[in-house]
């Protein structure tokens, strides 16, 4: 009997895992590919709200939630292109344009989105792959949403994309030296803006994920910081988007473990529980980094690491 | 150089709050225009914020009561800065600063007024600053990137917070709102005046910003700084001891930090409890940004916002505008800061260049006179 | 702007400020219509704590010769306080009703002690003789007669007799619900179990849609909450095809198949009465307390899931407590480590005020503070 609640306590802190992790995987990826290119964008938290406003008020303006993930993504973008170009004006602070961001990004989520906190979204639908199992328990474990599966495509595309395309090495050719990238006729400017904005889109679809998922509804307590948290998930996966996607599930499961061990009756300490994945951060930087070099697999250009 | 005509002279003088006053005219225009796209009362929403933010003595108290705090994070990222650090993890030093006054008079009990406020200003200190000073630390001992760093400890610090103020340090008569027991009343931190509801914290505040632009601008260990933040290869030649430079600002900034959380307590929560967790860190980046990481500047910065957050109570009341209303001025404020500022290289060049142009012909003219 | 120069521009600008708050206090003429001011903590339509608040709100807006003035989403910061000095002074409001908790100590007590003139009719805190003032007081609701009832339907539809409760604090009000809840479940079933999740604050709602799937994979079939918006995990929970019991407002709509009953405020009655009272010039009721009888609280009307059996004995139940006759905290009671907590022969009246600090979960409830 033991060993059976144990076996359905690790399904289910999977099953959180991919439910809670699956907005990181796309707001990760996201700021990985724009982090490659030499900036930071810490806005993403703010193009997240916005993206999940958007998707769930265009989800239920046209009856049709993947119009709303599209319009999400959009929005994302646009943000994304925002930050990009301001970013590219001189003397631009990317670190604090994305501050700037999050503020405007969130007022106009909250702004625009005060008619949609009522009305009801048709939800993303999820995919059954349970369907064989006679267990409730499992057959909800196993009902994964459709971007899950396309966050897990995306993390092995750019893996890839990254490792042997042409505009792959460009892109973190741009980041790594700008001025090499420069002398081989790239214009790592227009390259940094196409990055920022279609880390946007990524961060966008994230926020969709959210408000047309899980939890599946839009309100101004949505958020719980994944944007940010995003940033520190980035450096914990070392800039490498296979890793992004085991990072965005190891800080997925960090979030459902503290309710699942509740359920099962350990409720001691849940704010710490809630802090682990940033000690875990703290603790990989603390352990892996040294003075007088940079993180390994870090962007030569990127502010944080200069 | 005083004694270049009148014009070229005010305009040389304007010129650096000039990005400042576009991005306001601009911001201002966006956001009238965004409104307005909606069928908003732009005009009107544009004249309430005015009139929320400094219409009023209660205006004035209400604006600069919400800057006060922003005044103290606001250090907490600039003072850093001038070391080029960038560090955005006020937020965990001041509920901790916060708790740690909250408590002390629970371990020193009996103490005088004075000596009690004095004590807990100290041990808020000594919390912010020990805590941004970890980060000073880990950049300088292991590398460790500040911004992440301070990011991830502002959050591990708001957990440790509520995790103490609910568990060990609550207060078992906090019924409905788990707090640290209350403070005595004669450890509360009163109004300036009757007649003028702004608590101290905004003396500290203003306080602070002057000595922190004395230290930056008149002392050598500004100068210091300012090598370390503009080159720290060079410092390091000219022999400056760069760890304990970025250190100390390190330390300062989260002692301000810090400062801020103990005037929330003392002087308007009365005790530690989660409400203090209220974004003052975020906001006190934005200020610190907004005035370049100048002093002098952030205190204007700070009253700017804390006008701004205070509007928006009139405008929900007299227009229906909902709250996210001034979020949304704040960040069009803030980005066409950013931007406008980035002009600022560019209009640095035509200063030069008017400069060069009137000493030139003044130059002439006292040739033939 | 030298300390000097500051130092008289307080005093000038305190003098005008008293100047200004003196004809306040005489304004108020007898035909006038009474302003009432609302202020929440939240959104409000949150399908939960403050759209109750807002809904009875709307009512109150409709009643002649009153005007009503809403503010939302106030932080439990300085900022309420200075929203509701600014509804006072810019709106003459003569009545407010601060809905959050977290408002009354010190903001609503600090706020009541500079305006005698003005009513503070705040919502959920305990108001003590001698202690606060006497132009503030709290009115609050025996929401927990909802909960047990909610129990009792919840026991009977329940087939694994595991339960599940989603709250977001363990503080006083909280545990007396979930109690209270249990203790209707077990008056049903003895065998029943409440799991209890806290979440940590009370809007989160991914950590809320990952507490109901929890529970439901530890195969609890029907949930309940006290978080401040129940929407998520109603919808959770019906998504997983498990029942759910709603709380605060009436989430019917959202779970049509699974949704049982729900513990619902009905604010309305101690509105009107503060408003009444305040219109008529009658004193000031500082301690306002009532359950179903008082028409405080109600329960939502059932749905398709509850038997007749359940529905028989709940609305039995329900005639005895509008009857006044039944308790719901009556010894023996033993906490979930084992201790007695009200002894054999004791019987706790809803009106007891010791059941507003409790701190302990009954047994039978999994889970722990």
């Amino acid at each position: 009997m033991a060993e059976l609640d144990l076996a359905s306590f690790f399904l289910a802190l999977l099953a959180g895992a991919i439910r809670v992790g699956t907005p990181f995987i796309f707001v990760s990826l996201g700021e990985c590919l724009t982090e490659k290119s030499g900036r930071i964008n810490l806005g993403l938290e703010g193009i997240l709200i916005t993206g999940a406003m958007s998707g769930y008020a265009l989800a239920c303006l046209t009856g049709s939630p993947w119009s709303g993930v599209f319009a999400a993504g959009c929005a994302g973008l646009l943000l994304g292109l925002l930050h990009g170009i301001v970013c590219s004006l001189p003397r631009v602070n990317d670190i604090a344009f994305g501050i700037a961001l999050i503020l405007f990004g969130t007022g106009l989520a909250f702004f625009l989105g005060k008619s949609f906190i009522q009305p009801q979204a048709p939800m993303l639908p999820a995919i059954m792959l349970g369907a064989w199992s006679d267990d409730e328990r499992v057959r909800s474990a196993l009902s994964i949403n459709v971007l899950f599966f396309i966050g897990v495509a995306l993390a092995v595309v750019l893996h890839w994309g990254l490792r042997s395309t042409r505009w792959g090495l460009m892109l973190r050719l741009v980041g790594e030296h700008a001025e090499s990238a420069h002398a081989l006729g790239y214009r790592p400017v227009l390259v940094r803006i196409g990055a920022t904005a279609t880390g946007g889109f990524l961060a966008g679809v994230g926020g969709a994920y959210l408000s047309l998922y899980y939890p599946g509804s839009w309100n101004e307590g949505l958020s719980s910081g994944q944007g940010l948290m995003a940033v520190a998930l980035v450096i914990f996966a070392r800039w490498q988007p296979l890793r992004c996607l085991w990072a965005a599930l190891l800080f997925g499961a960090a979030g459902a473990i503290g309710p699942a061990l509740q359920a099962v009756g350990i409720s001691a300490g849940y704010y710490l529980f809630s802090a682990a994945p940033y000690i875990l951060t703290l603790l990989v930087m603390f352990v892996t980094c040294r003075p007088n070099r940079t993180l390994n697999g870090a962007p030569g250009e990127l502010s944080l690491t200069r | 150089m005083n004694r270049l005509p009148l014009l070229p002279r005010t305009i040389r003088t304007a010129l650096p709050a000039l990005p400042t006053l576009l991005a306001l005219v601009s911001s201002f225009l966006l956001f009238m225009l965004f409104l307005g796209v909606q069928g908003k009362p732009s005009w009107e929403a544009c004249r309430l914020v005015f009139e929320g933010a400094f219409g009023s003595v209660f205006a004035w108290e209400n604006t600069l009561q919400r800057a006060a705090p922003l005044m103290l994070t606001a250090l907490c990222v600039a003072l850093p800065a001038h070391a080029g650090l960038i560090i955005i993890g006020g937020e965990g030093a001041l509920v901790l600063g916060a708790l740690a006054a909250a408590v002390l008079p629970r371990i020193v009990p009996g103490l005088a007024p004075l000596p009690m406020l004095l004590g807990m200003g100290c041990v808020s200190m000594l919390a912010g600053g020990l805590w941004i000073g970890i980060n000073g630390w880990m950049r300088q001992k292991r590398g460790l990137n500040e911004t992440i760093g301070s990011l991830l400890l502002s959050y591990i610090a708001i957990a440790l917070f509520n995790q103490l103020v609910e568990g060990p340090l609550r207060d078992p008569a906090s019924l409905n709102k788990p707090s640290t027991p209350p403070l005595a009343e004669d450890y509360l931190i009163g109004p300036l005046s009757e007649s003028f509801q702004v608590h101290w914290g905004l003396v500290a505040g203003v306080l602070a910003c002057v000595l922190a632009h004395v230290l930056v601008r008149y002392s050598v260990t500004g100068f210091s700084l300012r090598i370390v933040g503009g080159n720290v290869r060079t410092a390091r030649m000219v022999g400056l001891p760069v760890d304990r430079l970025v250190l100390l600002t390190c330390v300062l900034g989260g002692a301000c930090a810090g400062l801020a959380g103990m005037f929330e307590v003392s002087a308007v929560q009365g005790s530690a409890n989660a409400a203090l967790i209220a974004g003052y860190g975020v906001s006190g980046i934005l200020v610190a940004f907004a005035a370049r990481h100048n002093p002098p500047g952030i205190i204007v910065c700070a009253i700017l916002l804390g006008g701004i957050e205070a509007s928006g109570s009139l405008l929900q009341r007299r227009l229906g505008l909902p709250d996210a209303t001034t979020l949304i001025l704040e960040g069009l404020l803030f980005t066409n800061l950013l931007a406008w500022e980035a002009l600022w290289g560019r209009i640095g060049r035509w200063r030069l260049y008017l400069g060069e142009r009137y000493e030139r012909r003044y130059a002439m003219e006292a040739q033939h006179g | 702007m030298s300390t000097l120069d500051r130092r008289d521009f307080l005093k000038l600008t305190g003098l005008i400020g008293l100047s200004a708050a003196l004809p306040l206090s005489l304004a108020r003429a007898a035909d006038k219509p009474l302003a009432v001011g609302f202020i929440y903590v939240g959104p409000r339509d949150d399908f939960g704590y403050n759209q109750a608040h807002a809904q009875a709100a709307a009512i109150i807006k409709s009643l002649p010769n009153v005007r009503v003035i809403e503010e939302e989403n106030v932080p439990e910061t300085v900022a309420v306080q200075k929203t509701m000095e600014a509804m006072i002074r810019q709106d003459g409001v003569g009545l407010i009703f601060p809905t959050s908790f977290g408002y009354f100590d010190p903001h609503v007590i600090r706020v009541a002690k500079r305006f005698p003139e003005v009513r503070f009719a705040h919502c959920g805190g305990l108001w003590q003789e001698g202690v606060h003032p006497g132009n503030a007081g709290s009115f609050f609701g025996y929401i927990d007669e909802g909960q047990y009832l909610n129990g009792v339907v919840a026991g009977y539809a329940s087939k694994s007799k595991k339960l599940g409760f989603i709250a977001a604090k363990p503080v006083a009000q909280v545990l007396r619900n979930i109690n209270a809840f249990t203790l209707g479940a077990r008056s049903v079933a003895p065998d029943i179990t409440t799991t209890v999740i806290f979440t940590g604050d009370w809007s989160l709602p991914v950590k809320e849609a990952e507490a109901a799937n929890s529970l439901i994979d530890q195969g609890c079939d029907v949930l309940t909450c006290h978080v401040d918006g129940p929407k998520v995990i109603v919808e959770t929970a019906e998504k997983r095809g498990v029942m759910s019991c709603g709380y605060h407002a009436s989430q019917a709509a959202l779970a049509p198949k699974g949704y049982l009953t729900g513990a619902e405020w009905n604010w309305e009655t101690p509105y009107r009465a503060h408003v009444e009272a305040a219109q008529k010039g009658a004193p000031m009721n500082n301690f306002l307390r009532g359950g179903l009888k008082d028409g405080f609280v109600k329960t939502s009307s059932y749905g398709p899931l509850v038997s007749d059996e359940a529905r028989a004995r709940a609305d039995a139940i329900k005639a005895q407590m509008i009857a006044g006759k039944l308790d719901i905290f009556i010894g023996p009671i033993k906490d979930n480590r084992g201790n007695v907590v009200i002894a054999a022969g004791t019987a706790h009246a809803q009106t007891d005020v010791v059941l507003e600090g409790m701190n302990y979960l009954v047994e039978g409830v999994r889970g722990q503070i």
